[in-house]
């Protein structure tokens, strides 16, 4: 039994895909995070064992509708997707079926089509990437559209694309995913055999009529490889750690609870909307200046504590030399705060 | 954010208590607001599902539409959100008051009100733009015909988003912006972009926003949880229960949206604010006009030389905002006064009689020395103005550090009558404090942009036909 499957113990379990990794790469100093990832513990069941359930559920209304449109896209040999995007020649072949057992087949059928490079579209293909020092299988959701000399990411997503304008937290998340996948892509072929152009396929306006967008991911490829060299190697990390530490689902809730405390966290806001864990983690960090958000704690000059803040603030603490600055500026303002309201 | 609100923030946090960060109101509260809540479908293209609307807080009227998917249902629900918007923004369409304009040489006339619609959240204010933007270009007549009134809401909704784009304006106004705008709490922005939890924190506490962070939301989004486990179920079954289960669901928001509503009203209104609240009036006349005369849609995009003076008419008003609120709040004038912006001192020195004769006429030119032992960012030969005497300039001629702080020379013009001597108490005397700014409130001239028909090619070219009015 390996490091890994003893710490997530008897469950199944749970494979990365292109939003966990994205995820993961939004915040690189999480262990937390990087750890349970990494084991594949299912951070859903776990909140909720402990008692910090958060909300991370999808709209049956989203999902008919995602489902909709998407076959609608692929129904009579993807008629509609091929107009769409201009893509008459070819095949199209489904590696679908999404089971356990035949990962490995269907990631060496997908390595094999591939590689042999045949016009056409190819859905759901399995791809590894390297996450952190180990090779995770990615949960696929994309049609590789191999025209001429270069594969394309399709992505099919179901946001409305109005007078040219989609919300904007939705198109970043797609073009970040979509450079996960063209990330995994090159690893397999090659950089110059995956365009750094994706394709996303949208509703536009307000019908169910399909739009293509290209999107230039160069930016997001980027940040990603620099994310994933950053990221500590989870193994190292493991192996550190103490032999009674699991997350098994049979454990009691002081021992879950002591072992998610070998794993440092590191809490921001935005975690409330990405990771399973968050609110447990703000729970943690209560007290501290995270909590109120990475601008405000930067704006206090990086002091760690609320209580340190209020401390030099009112000058009854001495500062160390490193906060000299901050606590001078935290002064100023305390005065004029007090000037103000006339306290 | 500047590290005089992070520091409010830690202090709400320490103390359980929100925070003010502003003095006065910095928005026009109206009497007789329109409050509304939409709700969307979740997955669909901004298909509305319900809302809550009305004047009264006794009186919701709750709108709400069965069958999401039904196109007709949907054109029910527009109308019928029609029948209680429009006739609010008409009301204020009635007493109008003579405004001078060319130097007094003419008049025009704007109507001494305009309507004020609340909406919990930003999302809000950007559902009612994308209802706008499906609606304003349906068609009366021909195969799928709309209610008369439809067209016209979607006129009305893009007119108010729009507005809202423009810094300082009150005529559509979201809870969640202008709470932030007057208190802080001990949590982040993102959990205070929770109507609910921003709202509790405020009036009960943290304890009180943790637990609503769960309850109902503000929408226009709505809970998968709920989607799935309360919605689902009932608009498959046509069940009637779907009404009043909507009902509770937005009750609580209803209340908060009041509640809060009163909670700015109590606060001393601010200075400028009135004068903001006229430009706003100025809008609402201008659409009310085109409206009756031309009444032709807001294109779907603006146009290169629409677009490059919207923008600029919207960095004015930003940059204005900013001064005005500065100008209205020693709290907000204080961020300023940390980043070296603005300074406050004493006053050791003046000649009030100074002339400067050096020119053609001799000029009445007062100068006078600031002590201040605040953080002076200003270089020789800057314009500063004192808030408390906004129409007089004070020019730097020389800051020089002291033990304390620093020694700073100014020379005033402006803003002490027209004769050679000084009015009384226009020239700042020995031991007043005095506060000083590199903030302007002075005029900024628009910019001259060409005529649509001369759209350089480098912007695209003149359009090819005006008014985009285009049906789907």
């Amino acid at each position: 039994m390996s490091q890994t499957d003893r710490l997530r113990g008897s469950a199944p379990g749970k494979r990365h895909n292109a939003r966990t990794v994205a995820a993961l790469t939004g915040n690189p100093g999480c262990t937390r995070r990087a750890v349970l990832d990494a084991a594949g513990v299912d951070k859903v069941r776990l909140a909720e064992r402990i008692g910090f359930p958060g909300a991370f559920g999808q709209s049956r209304f989203a999902l008919a509708r995602g489902n909709a449109f998407e076959a609608m896209l692929k129904a009579d040999d993807c008629a509609l997707l091929r107009t769409t995007l201009g893509a008459y020649v070819g095949g199209y072949e489904d590696l679908g079926a999404d089971e356990d057992d035949t990962l490995t087949v269907r990631n060496a059928r997908t390595r094999a089509v591939l590689a042999a490079g045949a016009e056409g579209l190819l859905d759901h293909p399995l791809l590894t990437l390297d996450v952190a020092g180990q090779t995770v299988f990615l949960e696929p959701d994309l049609i590789a559209y191999q025209n001429g000399t270069q594969l394309q990411v399709v992505e099919i997503k179901s946001f409305a694309i109005i007078d040219g304008q989609a919300d904007g937290a939705a198109v970043s998340a797609a073009a970040v995913q979509a450079a996960v996948y063209v990330l995994a892509l090159r690893r397999l072929l090659g950089d110059d055999r995956v365009s750094h152009e994706v394709v996303l396929v949208c509703p536009e306006n307000f019908s169910m009529q399909p739009v293509a967008v290209v999107i230039d991911v160069r930016k997001q490829l980027s940040t990603l490889r620099r994310q994933l060299s950053r990221l500590a190697s989870v193994s190292s990390l493991i192996e550190a750690l103490p032999a009674e530490v699991s997350f098994d689902d049979a454990q009691p809730v002081p021992s879950l609870l002591s072992s998610l405390d070998t794993l440092t966290a590191r809490y921001a806001p935005e975690c409330l909307s990405t990771c399973e864990m968050s609110v447990y983690c703000r729970h943690e960090a209560t007290g501290r200046t995270e909590v109120l958000g990475r601008p405000v704690r930067e704006a206090l000059g990086g002091v760690e504590t609320v209580d340190e803040v209020l401390a030099l603030a009112a000058g009854t603490q001495s500062p160390r030399p490193e906060q000299a600055e901050a606590a001078a500026l935290l002064r100023a303002a305390q005065r004029l705060r007090d000037e103000a309201l006339g306290r | 954010m500047s590290t005089l609100v992070a520091l409010a923030r830690a202090q709400a946090l320490a103390a359980g208590r929100a925070q003010p960060i502003a003095t006065v109101r910095h928005l026009h509260v109206h009497d007789q607001p329109l409050v509304l809540i939409p709700l969307a479908m979740a997955g669909e293209a901004n298909a509305p599902l319900a809302a809550l609307v009305g004047d009264d807080p006794a009186a919701p009227r709750l709108l709400v539409v069965n069958q999401p998917r039904n196109r007709d249902e949907r054109f029910a629900f527009f109308a019928g959100l029609a029948e209680v918007i429009v006739p609010y923004l008409d009301s204020f369409a009635d007493a109008t008051e003579a405004v001078p304009v060319d130097r007094g040489r003419d008049v025009r006339h704007r109507f001494v009100d305009a309507p004020q619609v609340w909406v919990p959240n930003p999302g809000g204010a950007d559902f009612l733009r994308l209802l706008g933007r499906s609606t304003r270009f349906r068609r009366t007549d021909g195969d799928h015909p709309v209610p008369a009134a439809v067209p016209l809401l979607g006129q009305w909704l893009t007119f108010l988003a729009s507005s809202a784009e423009v810094p300082g304006s009150a005529l559509l106004v979201n809870a969640v912006q202008a709470l932030g705008l007057h208190w802080v709490t001990g949590q982040s922005a993102a959990e205070d972009a929770h109507f609910g939890s921003l709202f509790a924190w405020i009036t009960d506490g943290p304890a009180a926003a943790r637990s609503a962070e769960t309850g109902p939301v503000a929408g226009p989004a709505t809970d998968p949880e709920f989607d799935n486990k309360v919605l689902a179920p009932l608009i498959a079954s046509a069940s009637p229960a779907l009404v009043p289960e909507l009902r509770a669901l937005l009750m609580p928001t209803w209340d908060r949206m009041w509640r809060s509503i009163a909670l700015l009203r109590d606060l001393p209104v601010g200075e400028r604010v009135g004068s903001r609240w006229d430009s706003d009036r100025d809008a609402y006349s201008a659409y009310v006009a085109h409206l009756t005369e031309d009444g032709t849609p807001q294109p779907r995009r603006d146009g290169a030389v629409a677009a490059a003076a919207r923008l600029q008419r919207l960095e004015n008003a930003a940059a204005r905002y900013a001064v005005q609120r500065a100008f209205d709040d020693p709290l907000v004038m204080a961020e300023h006064r940390l980043t070296g912006a603005a300074f406050g001192g004493v006053v050791t020195l003046a000649k009030a009689d100074r002339i400067d004769d050096s020119g053609k006429r001799p000029v009445l030119r007062p100068r006078i020395m600031v002590a201040t032992t605040e953080t002076v960012r200003v270089e020789p030969g800057a314009s500063l103005t004192s808030p408390s005497r906004p129409a007089q300039k004070a020019k730097v001629i020389s800051v020089s550090p002291t033990v304390t702080g620093a020694d700073v020379v100014l020379e005033l013009s402006g803003g002490m009558g027209r004769k050679l001597v000084a009015e009384p108490g226009s020239v700042p005397a020995i031991g007043e404090q005095l506060l000083l700014t590199t903030l302007s409130e002075a005029y900024r001239p628009g910019a001259a942009f060409p005529d649509p028909a001369d759209t350089p090619w480098t912007h695209g070219g003149p359009p090819l036909h005006h008014g985009d009015s285009a049906v789907e």
